[in-house]
Protein backbone atom coordinates (compact mmCIF):
# COMPACT_ATOMS: atom_id res chain seq x y z
CA UNK A 1 0.00 0.00 0.00
CA UNK A 2 1.49 3.66 -0.98
CA UNK A 3 0.02 6.63 -1.22
CA UNK A 4 -0.88 8.51 -4.99
CA UNK A 5 -0.09 11.28 -3.57
CA UNK A 6 3.49 12.16 -1.87
CA UNK A 7 1.78 14.27 1.36
CA UNK A 8 5.57 15.34 1.87
CA UNK A 9 6.10 17.14 -1.92
CA UNK A 10 9.23 18.34 -2.50
CA UNK A 11 10.50 20.92 -0.28
CA UNK A 12 13.78 22.05 -1.53
CA UNK A 13 13.81 24.98 1.57
CA UNK A 14 13.69 23.38 5.10
CA UNK A 15 9.93 22.93 6.49
CA UNK A 16 9.10 25.41 9.04
CA UNK A 17 7.44 25.10 12.20
CA UNK A 18 4.07 27.20 13.38
CA UNK A 19 3.66 28.78 17.01
CA UNK A 20 1.28 26.35 17.57
CA UNK A 21 3.42 22.83 16.40
CA UNK A 22 4.54 21.52 19.93
CA UNK A 23 0.49 21.83 20.37
CA UNK A 24 -0.29 20.19 17.93
CA UNK A 25 1.65 17.29 18.41
CA UNK A 26 1.12 16.97 22.01
CA UNK A 27 -2.60 16.31 20.33
CA UNK A 28 -1.67 13.86 18.34
CA UNK A 29 -1.98 15.61 15.26
CA UNK A 30 -0.41 14.07 12.64
CA UNK A 31 1.62 16.17 10.68
CA UNK A 32 2.26 17.25 7.01
CA UNK A 33 4.07 19.62 4.98
CA UNK A 34 1.76 22.71 3.66
CA UNK A 35 2.85 26.06 2.54
CA UNK A 36 6.65 25.39 3.16
CA UNK A 37 5.02 24.80 7.08
CA UNK A 38 4.86 21.26 9.67
CA UNK A 39 0.96 21.77 9.90
CA UNK A 40 -1.79 19.19 11.33
CA UNK A 41 -3.88 17.31 8.65
CA UNK A 42 -5.83 15.69 11.39
CA UNK A 43 -6.11 14.74 14.86
CA UNK A 44 -8.82 11.91 15.76
CA UNK A 45 -10.03 11.59 11.87
CA UNK A 46 -10.84 13.71 8.98
CA UNK A 47 -14.51 12.28 9.19
CA UNK A 48 -15.24 12.95 12.99
CA UNK A 49 -13.51 16.22 12.79
CA UNK A 50 -15.84 17.41 9.84
CA UNK A 51 -18.75 16.37 11.78
CA UNK A 52 -17.86 18.02 14.97
CA UNK A 53 -17.08 21.22 13.18
CA UNK A 54 -20.51 21.30 11.50
CA UNK A 55 -22.87 20.39 14.90
CA UNK A 56 -20.37 21.98 17.71
CA UNK A 57 -16.93 24.15 17.00
CA UNK A 58 -13.85 23.49 15.82
CA UNK A 59 -10.58 25.45 16.06
CA UNK A 60 -8.00 25.62 13.16
CA UNK A 61 -4.31 27.08 13.37
CA UNK A 62 -4.17 29.27 10.28
CA UNK A 63 -0.84 30.39 11.28
CA UNK A 64 0.90 29.79 7.65
CA UNK A 65 -1.66 32.78 6.01
CA UNK A 66 0.38 36.16 5.50
CA UNK A 67 -1.31 38.14 7.72
CA UNK A 68 -0.36 42.21 6.03
CA UNK A 69 -1.20 45.64 6.85
CA UNK A 70 -1.29 48.35 4.18
CA UNK A 71 -1.05 52.00 5.46
CA UNK A 72 -0.77 55.70 3.97
CA UNK A 73 -2.56 58.39 3.13
CA UNK A 74 -4.78 56.71 -0.22
CA UNK A 75 -4.23 53.21 0.53
CA UNK A 76 -7.54 52.16 -0.84
CA UNK A 77 -7.33 53.65 -3.76
CA UNK A 78 -3.81 52.61 -4.65
CA UNK A 79 -5.03 48.94 -3.56
CA UNK A 80 -8.11 48.99 -6.05
CA UNK A 81 -5.23 49.07 -8.96
CA UNK A 82 -4.18 45.96 -8.22
CA UNK A 83 -7.80 43.80 -6.97
CA UNK A 84 -11.47 44.43 -8.27
CA UNK A 85 -12.97 45.42 -5.16
CA UNK A 86 -14.70 48.38 -4.33
CA UNK A 87 -11.96 48.83 -1.59
CA UNK A 88 -12.29 52.76 -0.93
CA UNK A 89 -15.81 52.43 0.32
CA UNK A 90 -14.85 49.58 2.60
CA UNK A 91 -15.25 51.28 6.17
CA UNK A 92 -13.10 50.86 9.39
CA UNK A 93 -13.95 47.32 10.77
CA UNK A 94 -15.69 45.79 7.29
CA UNK A 95 -14.26 43.06 5.59
CA UNK A 96 -14.40 41.91 1.93
CA UNK A 97 -13.33 39.33 -0.21
CA UNK A 98 -10.79 40.03 -3.04
CA UNK A 99 -8.34 38.79 -5.66
CA UNK A 100 -5.19 40.33 -6.63
CA UNK A 101 -5.04 39.98 -10.05
CA UNK A 102 -2.15 39.59 -12.48
CA UNK A 103 -1.59 42.08 -16.02
CA UNK A 104 -3.88 39.75 -17.92
CA UNK A 105 -6.52 39.56 -15.31
CA UNK A 106 -5.43 35.80 -14.20
CA UNK A 107 -5.49 35.12 -10.43
CA UNK A 108 -2.48 35.55 -8.03
CA UNK A 109 -4.64 35.05 -5.15
CA UNK A 110 -7.45 35.54 -3.34
CA UNK A 111 -7.58 37.60 -0.38
CA UNK A 112 -9.51 38.90 2.56
CA UNK A 113 -9.47 42.99 3.11
CA UNK A 114 -10.77 44.69 6.20
CA UNK A 115 -10.92 48.13 6.28
CA UNK A 116 -8.87 50.78 8.78
CA UNK A 117 -8.00 54.27 9.37
CA UNK A 118 -6.11 55.31 6.42
CA UNK A 119 -4.88 51.22 6.85
CA UNK A 120 -6.11 47.74 5.62
CA UNK A 121 -5.77 44.81 6.87
CA UNK A 122 -5.05 41.62 4.67
CA UNK A 123 -5.23 37.70 5.12
CA UNK A 124 -3.53 36.21 2.00
CA UNK A 125 -2.34 32.30 1.55
CA UNK A 126 0.03 30.77 2.76
CA UNK A 127 1.48 29.43 -0.57
CA UNK A 128 1.70 32.03 -2.24
CA UNK A 129 2.37 34.62 0.42
CA UNK A 130 6.04 35.75 -0.47
CA UNK A 131 5.13 36.01 -3.73
CA UNK A 132 1.88 38.40 -2.94
CA UNK A 133 4.03 40.69 -0.96
CA UNK A 134 6.54 40.90 -3.77
CA UNK A 135 3.70 41.81 -5.93
CA UNK A 136 2.11 44.55 -3.98
CA UNK A 137 5.69 46.05 -3.18
CA UNK A 138 6.80 46.07 -6.89
CA UNK A 139 3.23 47.42 -7.84
CA UNK A 140 2.09 49.32 -4.59
CA UNK A 141 3.41 53.41 -4.61
CA UNK A 142 6.88 53.27 -1.98
CA UNK A 143 4.59 55.78 0.19
CA UNK A 144 2.63 53.31 1.37
CA UNK A 145 3.53 51.05 3.94
CA UNK A 146 3.44 47.59 4.06
CA UNK A 147 3.84 45.74 7.32
CA UNK A 148 4.50 41.25 7.22
CA UNK A 149 2.98 40.93 10.94
CA UNK A 150 4.84 37.45 11.25
CA UNK A 151 4.67 37.71 15.28
CA UNK A 152 1.13 37.02 14.71
CA UNK A 153 -0.62 33.86 15.10
CA UNK A 154 -4.30 33.17 13.12
CA UNK A 155 -6.71 30.80 14.66
CA UNK A 156 -10.23 30.32 13.26
CA UNK A 157 -12.67 29.15 15.08
CA UNK A 158 -16.02 27.60 13.42
CA UNK A 159 -19.20 25.96 13.58
CA UNK A 160 -22.77 26.50 15.25
CA UNK A 161 -21.46 26.80 19.01
CA UNK A 162 -18.41 29.09 17.98
CA UNK A 163 -19.96 32.12 18.68
CA UNK A 164 -21.37 30.72 22.74
CA UNK A 165 -17.90 29.69 22.94
CA UNK A 166 -15.87 32.65 22.73
CA UNK A 167 -18.46 35.02 23.57
CA UNK A 168 -17.25 33.44 27.06
CA UNK A 169 -13.53 34.22 26.89
CA UNK A 170 -14.08 37.42 24.89
CA UNK A 171 -17.22 38.87 26.04
CA UNK A 172 -18.90 41.28 23.25
CA UNK A 173 -17.82 39.37 20.21
CA UNK A 174 -20.94 37.97 19.44
CA UNK A 175 -22.29 41.61 18.48
CA UNK A 176 -19.97 41.15 15.32
CA UNK A 177 -22.04 40.18 12.03
CA UNK A 178 -20.39 38.21 8.94
CA UNK A 179 -17.72 40.53 7.24
CA UNK A 180 -17.48 41.94 10.51
CA UNK A 181 -13.81 42.80 12.29
CA UNK A 182 -13.00 44.56 15.79
CA UNK A 183 -10.00 44.73 18.42
CA UNK A 184 -10.47 42.62 21.27
CA UNK A 185 -8.62 42.41 25.07
CA UNK A 186 -8.46 38.76 26.24
CA UNK A 187 -6.38 39.34 30.08
CA UNK A 188 -4.45 41.75 28.55
CA UNK A 189 -3.82 40.14 24.83
CA UNK A 190 -5.30 42.31 21.79
CA UNK A 191 -6.93 40.32 19.61
CA UNK A 192 -8.05 41.25 16.27
CA UNK A 193 -11.19 38.96 15.61
CA UNK A 194 -13.50 39.13 12.45
CA UNK A 195 -16.85 36.82 12.11
CA UNK A 196 -15.54 34.77 9.00
CA UNK A 197 -14.00 32.08 7.73
CA UNK A 198 -13.55 29.13 5.29
CA UNK A 199 -16.01 26.27 6.48
CA UNK A 200 -19.26 27.77 5.79
CA UNK A 201 -19.79 27.81 8.85
CA UNK A 202 -20.65 30.83 11.67
CA UNK A 203 -17.13 31.62 13.29
CA UNK A 204 -14.13 33.71 13.66
CA UNK A 205 -10.80 34.25 12.98
CA UNK A 206 -8.37 35.69 15.18
CA UNK A 207 -5.42 37.04 15.03
CA UNK A 208 -3.49 36.75 18.19
CA UNK A 209 0.65 37.28 19.11
CA UNK A 210 2.45 33.98 18.95
CA UNK A 211 4.06 34.12 22.01
CA UNK A 212 0.13 34.35 23.45
CA UNK A 213 -1.49 31.56 20.74
CA UNK A 214 -1.12 28.53 22.90
CA UNK A 215 -2.62 29.63 26.06
CA UNK A 216 -5.74 30.73 24.15
CA UNK A 217 -5.75 27.72 22.12
CA UNK A 218 -5.42 25.75 25.43
CA UNK A 219 -9.16 27.89 26.91
CA UNK A 220 -10.49 27.72 23.71
CA UNK A 221 -10.28 23.69 23.84
CA UNK A 222 -10.67 23.53 27.46
CA UNK A 223 -14.81 24.20 26.70
CA UNK A 224 -16.67 21.20 25.76
CA UNK A 225 -18.14 22.61 22.20
CA UNK A 226 -14.63 22.95 20.70
CA UNK A 227 -11.63 20.74 19.61
CA UNK A 228 -8.65 21.08 17.66
CA UNK A 229 -9.56 20.41 14.23
CA UNK A 230 -6.65 19.51 10.73
CA UNK A 231 -5.88 20.41 7.53
CA UNK A 232 -7.77 17.31 5.82
CA UNK A 233 -11.53 18.51 7.74
CA UNK A 234 -10.75 21.99 6.76
CA UNK A 235 -10.83 21.10 3.04
CA UNK A 236 -13.39 18.53 3.06
CA UNK A 237 -15.84 21.44 4.85
CA UNK A 238 -14.85 24.35 2.52
CA UNK A 239 -15.25 21.91 -0.34
CA UNK A 240 -18.90 21.32 0.71
CA UNK A 241 -19.13 25.40 1.15
CA UNK A 242 -18.13 25.50 -2.42
CA UNK A 243 -15.55 27.81 -1.23
CA UNK A 244 -12.16 27.95 -3.84
CA UNK A 245 -8.43 26.46 -2.68
CA UNK A 246 -5.89 28.60 -4.20
CA UNK A 247 -3.38 26.87 -6.04
CA UNK A 248 -6.23 24.20 -6.48
CA UNK A 249 -9.41 25.85 -8.30
CA UNK A 250 -8.10 28.78 -9.08
CA UNK A 251 -4.76 30.05 -10.43
CA UNK A 252 -2.99 32.09 -12.49
CA UNK A 253 -4.70 30.90 -15.94
CA UNK A 254 -8.33 31.89 -14.80
CA UNK A 255 -9.85 34.74 -14.28
CA UNK A 256 -12.47 36.08 -11.90
CA UNK A 257 -15.53 35.09 -14.04
CA UNK A 258 -13.78 31.88 -15.26
CA UNK A 259 -13.54 31.22 -11.26
CA UNK A 260 -17.33 32.06 -11.22
CA UNK A 261 -16.27 35.03 -8.27
CA UNK A 262 -18.32 37.93 -10.52
CA UNK A 263 -19.20 38.81 -7.35
CA UNK A 264 -16.22 40.16 -6.25
CA UNK A 265 -16.06 42.99 -8.99
CA UNK A 266 -18.00 45.47 -7.42
CA UNK A 267 -20.76 47.59 -8.97
CA UNK A 268 -18.34 50.75 -9.12
CA UNK A 269 -15.14 49.07 -10.44
CA UNK A 270 -17.61 47.32 -13.27
CA UNK A 271 -18.29 50.71 -14.11
CA UNK A 272 -14.86 52.17 -14.13
CA UNK A 273 -12.85 49.28 -14.71
CA UNK A 274 -9.03 50.16 -13.46
CA UNK A 275 -8.17 47.18 -12.30
CA UNK A 276 -5.25 44.88 -13.95
CA UNK A 277 -6.98 42.68 -17.20
CA UNK A 278 -10.38 44.96 -16.82
CA UNK A 279 -11.08 44.63 -20.49
CA UNK A 280 -10.66 41.15 -20.51
CA UNK A 281 -12.91 40.69 -17.24
CA UNK A 282 -15.72 42.91 -18.26
CA UNK A 283 -15.99 40.77 -21.72
CA UNK A 284 -16.61 38.10 -19.89
CA UNK A 285 -18.95 39.28 -17.40
CA UNK A 286 -20.72 41.16 -20.07
CA UNK A 287 -20.87 38.32 -23.36
CA UNK A 288 -19.81 34.98 -20.78
CA UNK A 289 -16.70 33.75 -20.14
CA UNK A 290 -15.43 30.45 -22.52
CA UNK A 291 -15.76 27.93 -19.03
CA UNK A 292 -16.76 28.18 -15.55
CA UNK A 293 -15.97 26.66 -12.29
CA UNK A 294 -18.67 24.46 -11.32
CA UNK A 295 -19.76 22.07 -8.16
CA UNK A 296 -19.90 18.57 -9.48
CA UNK A 297 -22.05 15.63 -7.79
CA UNK A 298 -20.78 12.20 -8.16
CA UNK A 299 -22.64 9.10 -8.80
CA UNK A 300 -21.68 6.32 -6.85
CA UNK A 301 -19.10 6.34 -3.89
CA UNK A 302 -15.92 6.54 -6.06
CA UNK A 303 -14.45 10.08 -5.07
CA UNK A 304 -13.85 12.50 -8.11
CA UNK A 305 -10.19 14.16 -7.29
CA UNK A 306 -7.98 17.02 -8.50
CA UNK A 307 -6.89 16.57 -12.07
CA UNK A 308 -9.71 13.89 -13.31
CA UNK A 309 -10.50 14.81 -16.58
CA UNK A 310 -14.19 15.61 -17.50
CA UNK A 311 -15.87 14.28 -20.33
CA UNK A 312 -19.21 14.96 -22.43
CA UNK A 313 -19.94 12.13 -24.42
CA UNK A 314 -16.66 11.30 -26.17
CA UNK A 315 -15.39 15.11 -25.91
CA UNK A 316 -12.91 15.84 -22.84
CA UNK A 317 -14.35 19.75 -21.74
CA UNK A 318 -12.57 20.44 -18.98
CA UNK A 319 -10.58 18.85 -15.80
CA UNK A 320 -11.69 18.76 -11.76
CA UNK A 321 -9.40 21.08 -9.36
CA UNK A 322 -10.66 19.79 -6.10
CA UNK A 323 -12.96 16.67 -5.24
CA UNK A 324 -13.16 14.17 -2.26
CA UNK A 325 -15.79 12.52 -0.05
CA UNK A 326 -18.30 15.26 1.10
CA UNK A 327 -19.23 13.81 5.17
CA UNK A 328 -22.40 15.84 5.44
CA UNK A 329 -23.49 14.78 1.70
CA UNK A 330 -22.55 11.55 2.07
CA UNK A 331 -20.96 11.14 -1.35
CA UNK A 332 -18.08 12.33 -3.17
CA UNK A 333 -18.52 15.98 -4.37
CA UNK A 334 -15.75 17.89 -6.76
CA UNK A 335 -15.23 21.44 -8.26
CA UNK A 336 -14.05 21.86 -11.95
CA UNK A 337 -14.01 23.95 -14.92
CA UNK A 338 -16.34 23.09 -17.36
CA UNK A 339 -17.45 25.14 -20.86
CA UNK A 340 -20.11 27.57 -19.68
CA UNK A 341 -22.64 26.09 -22.15
CA UNK A 342 -22.44 23.16 -19.96
CA UNK A 343 -22.57 24.84 -16.83
CA UNK A 344 -25.90 24.76 -15.35
CA UNK A 345 -27.13 22.74 -12.93
CA UNK A 346 -28.31 19.65 -14.19
CA UNK A 347 -26.22 18.96 -16.58
CA UNK A 348 -24.65 15.67 -17.00
CA UNK A 349 -21.44 14.79 -17.81
CA UNK A 350 -18.39 12.15 -16.49
CA UNK A 351 -15.29 12.40 -14.98
CA UNK A 352 -12.41 10.02 -15.73
CA UNK A 353 -11.21 8.18 -13.01
CA UNK A 354 -8.69 5.58 -13.23
CA UNK A 355 -9.96 4.87 -17.29
CA UNK A 356 -13.21 4.23 -16.04
CA UNK A 357 -16.38 6.87 -16.52
CA UNK A 358 -17.86 8.07 -13.90
CA UNK A 359 -21.23 9.82 -14.05
CA UNK A 360 -21.19 13.47 -12.50
CA UNK A 361 -24.48 15.73 -12.46
CA UNK A 362 -23.58 19.55 -12.38
CA UNK A 363 -24.50 21.12 -9.21
CA UNK A 364 -25.04 24.47 -7.60
CA UNK A 365 -22.78 25.56 -5.23
CA UNK A 366 -22.79 25.60 -1.84
CA UNK A 367 -23.36 21.76 -1.51
CA UNK A 368 -23.89 22.34 2.31
CA UNK A 369 -26.05 25.56 3.12
CA UNK A 370 -23.61 28.26 4.67
CA UNK A 371 -24.53 29.43 8.37
CA UNK A 372 -23.03 32.85 8.53
CA UNK A 373 -25.10 35.05 10.59
CA UNK A 374 -25.42 37.97 8.91
CA UNK A 375 -27.92 39.98 10.96
CA UNK A 376 -27.57 40.97 14.56
CA UNK A 377 -30.16 38.55 16.32
CA UNK A 378 -30.56 36.72 13.70
CA UNK B 1 -2.66 -20.83 8.57
CA UNK B 2 0.59 -19.08 8.42
CA UNK B 3 0.02 -15.06 7.92
CA UNK B 4 2.83 -12.72 6.18
CA UNK B 5 3.26 -9.35 5.72
CA UNK B 6 4.50 -7.05 3.03
CA UNK B 7 6.62 -3.93 3.70
CA UNK B 8 3.66 -2.26 1.85
CA UNK B 9 1.69 -2.95 4.85
CA UNK B 10 -0.54 -6.01 3.15
CA UNK B 11 -1.03 -8.77 5.15
CA UNK B 12 -1.76 -12.62 3.42
CA UNK B 13 -2.90 -15.63 4.38
CA UNK B 14 -2.31 -19.21 2.78
CA UNK B 15 -4.62 -21.92 3.37
CA UNK B 16 -3.02 -24.30 0.68
CA UNK B 17 -2.58 -23.37 -3.28
CA UNK B 18 -5.20 -20.00 -2.60
CA UNK B 19 -4.44 -17.16 -0.23
CA UNK B 20 -6.72 -13.93 0.79
CA UNK B 21 -4.80 -10.66 1.15
CA UNK B 22 -5.93 -7.41 3.11
CA UNK B 23 -4.53 -4.08 4.51
CA UNK B 24 -3.52 -4.22 8.45
CA UNK B 25 -4.33 -2.09 10.88
CA UNK B 26 -1.13 -0.21 10.76
CA UNK B 27 -2.18 0.62 7.38
CA UNK B 28 -6.20 1.68 8.03
CA UNK B 29 -5.17 3.90 10.80
CA UNK B 30 -2.38 5.73 8.68
CA UNK B 31 -5.01 6.03 5.79
CA UNK B 32 -7.87 7.16 8.34
CA UNK B 33 -11.51 6.89 6.90
CA UNK B 34 -11.85 4.47 4.10
CA UNK B 35 -15.01 5.13 1.66
CA UNK B 36 -14.27 3.41 -1.27
CA UNK B 37 -12.52 0.57 -1.99
CA UNK B 38 -11.88 -0.99 -5.63
CA UNK B 39 -10.81 -4.85 -5.70
CA UNK B 40 -9.56 -6.15 -8.38
CA UNK B 41 -11.79 -8.93 -11.32
CA UNK B 42 -11.87 -12.11 -10.51
CA UNK B 43 -9.51 -13.98 -13.24
CA UNK B 44 -7.27 -11.06 -12.78
CA UNK B 45 -3.69 -12.01 -13.26
CA UNK B 46 -1.31 -9.78 -10.27
CA UNK B 47 2.27 -10.24 -10.10
CA UNK B 48 3.73 -9.86 -6.96
CA UNK B 49 4.49 -5.74 -5.99
CA UNK B 50 2.08 -4.91 -8.96
CA UNK B 51 -1.15 -2.90 -8.54
CA UNK B 52 -3.82 -4.87 -7.67
CA UNK B 53 -6.82 -2.87 -5.47
CA UNK B 54 -7.41 0.99 -4.25
CA UNK B 55 -8.17 1.94 -1.17
CA UNK B 56 -9.44 5.43 -1.11
CA UNK B 57 -9.29 7.54 2.37
CA UNK B 58 -11.22 10.77 2.73
CA UNK B 59 -7.81 12.35 2.11
CA UNK B 60 -5.96 10.48 -1.08
CA UNK B 61 -6.23 7.05 -2.99
CA UNK B 62 -3.78 4.31 -2.29
CA UNK B 63 -2.64 1.67 -4.22
CA UNK B 64 -2.64 -1.73 -2.78
CA UNK B 65 -0.14 -4.31 -4.06
CA UNK B 66 -0.38 -8.33 -4.75
CA UNK B 67 2.14 -9.86 -2.46
CA UNK B 68 3.04 -12.74 -4.59
CA UNK B 69 2.55 -13.38 -8.26
CA UNK B 70 -1.37 -14.99 -8.89
CA UNK B 71 -4.70 -15.20 -10.09
CA UNK B 72 -7.55 -13.22 -8.53
CA UNK B 73 -10.55 -15.50 -7.49
CA UNK B 74 -12.43 -13.73 -5.53
CA UNK B 75 -12.76 -9.98 -4.92
CA UNK B 76 -14.96 -8.87 -1.32
CA UNK B 77 -17.58 -7.59 -2.74
CA UNK B 78 -19.17 -6.32 0.53
CA UNK B 79 -16.26 -3.74 0.91
CA UNK B 80 -18.36 -1.73 -2.39
CA UNK B 81 -21.26 -0.79 -0.15
CA UNK B 82 -19.58 -1.30 3.09
CA UNK B 83 -15.72 0.57 2.87
CA UNK B 84 -15.52 1.25 6.34
CA UNK B 85 -15.35 -2.18 7.38
CA UNK B 86 -11.35 -2.14 6.30
CA UNK B 87 -10.99 0.53 9.27
CA UNK B 88 -13.21 -1.29 11.57
CA UNK B 89 -11.94 -5.42 10.85
CA UNK B 90 -9.13 -5.08 8.51
CA UNK B 91 -7.25 -8.27 9.16
CA UNK B 92 -10.65 -10.13 9.01
CA UNK B 93 -14.18 -8.72 7.45
CA UNK B 94 -12.29 -6.19 6.16
CA UNK B 95 -10.22 -8.51 3.46
CA UNK B 96 -9.98 -7.27 0.23
CA UNK B 97 -9.26 -10.04 -2.62
CA UNK B 98 -8.56 -13.65 -2.55
CA UNK B 99 -5.95 -15.33 -5.09
CA UNK B 100 -4.26 -18.51 -6.30
CA UNK B 101 -0.30 -18.53 -5.41
CA UNK B 102 1.75 -19.78 -8.80
CA UNK B 103 5.02 -19.47 -6.39
CA UNK B 104 5.14 -20.59 -3.11
CA UNK B 105 8.95 -19.23 -2.61
CA UNK B 106 7.53 -15.86 -3.26
CA UNK B 107 6.59 -16.08 0.47
CA UNK B 108 10.27 -16.57 2.13
CA UNK B 109 10.94 -13.17 0.77
CA UNK B 110 7.54 -11.42 3.38
CA UNK B 111 7.83 -11.02 6.72
CA UNK B 112 5.89 -12.90 10.06
CA UNK B 113 4.18 -10.96 12.70
CA UNK B 114 7.18 -10.46 14.87
CA UNK B 115 8.99 -9.22 11.91
CA UNK B 116 6.26 -7.09 10.92
CA UNK B 117 5.52 -5.41 13.67
CA UNK B 118 9.38 -4.73 14.31
CA UNK B 119 8.60 -2.90 11.29
CA UNK B 120 6.20 -0.72 12.09
CA UNK B 121 7.97 0.53 15.02
CA UNK B 122 10.81 1.27 13.41
CA UNK B 123 8.64 3.30 11.30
Amino acid sequence: MRDDEDDTGEAAVETATLPLDAWHRAKGARMVEFAGYWMPIQYEGIMAEHQWTRANAGLFDVSHMGQLILSGEGVAEALETLVPGDISALKPGRMRYSLLLAEDGGILDDLMITGGDHELYMVVNGAVKWDDIAHLREHLPDAIGLNHMDEQALLALQGPKAAAALERLVPGVGALVFMQAGGFDWNGVPLGISRSGYTGEDGFEISVPAAHVGALADALCAMEEVKPIGLGARDSLRLEAGLPLYGHDLDPATDPVEGDLGFAISKRRREEGGFPGAARILGHLADGAPRKRVGLLVDGKLPVREGAKLFDGETEIGVATSGGFAPSVGAPIAMGYVPTGLSAPGTAIAAEVRGKRVPCTVAAMPFVPHKYVRKQGA
Amino acid sequence: MPRYYTEEHEWIDVDGDVATVGITDFAQGQLGDIVFVEVPDTGAQLSAGGDAAVVESVKAASDVYAPVDGVVTEGNGQLEEDPALVNSDPEGEGWFFRMTLSDKGQLDGLMNAAAYKEFCDSL
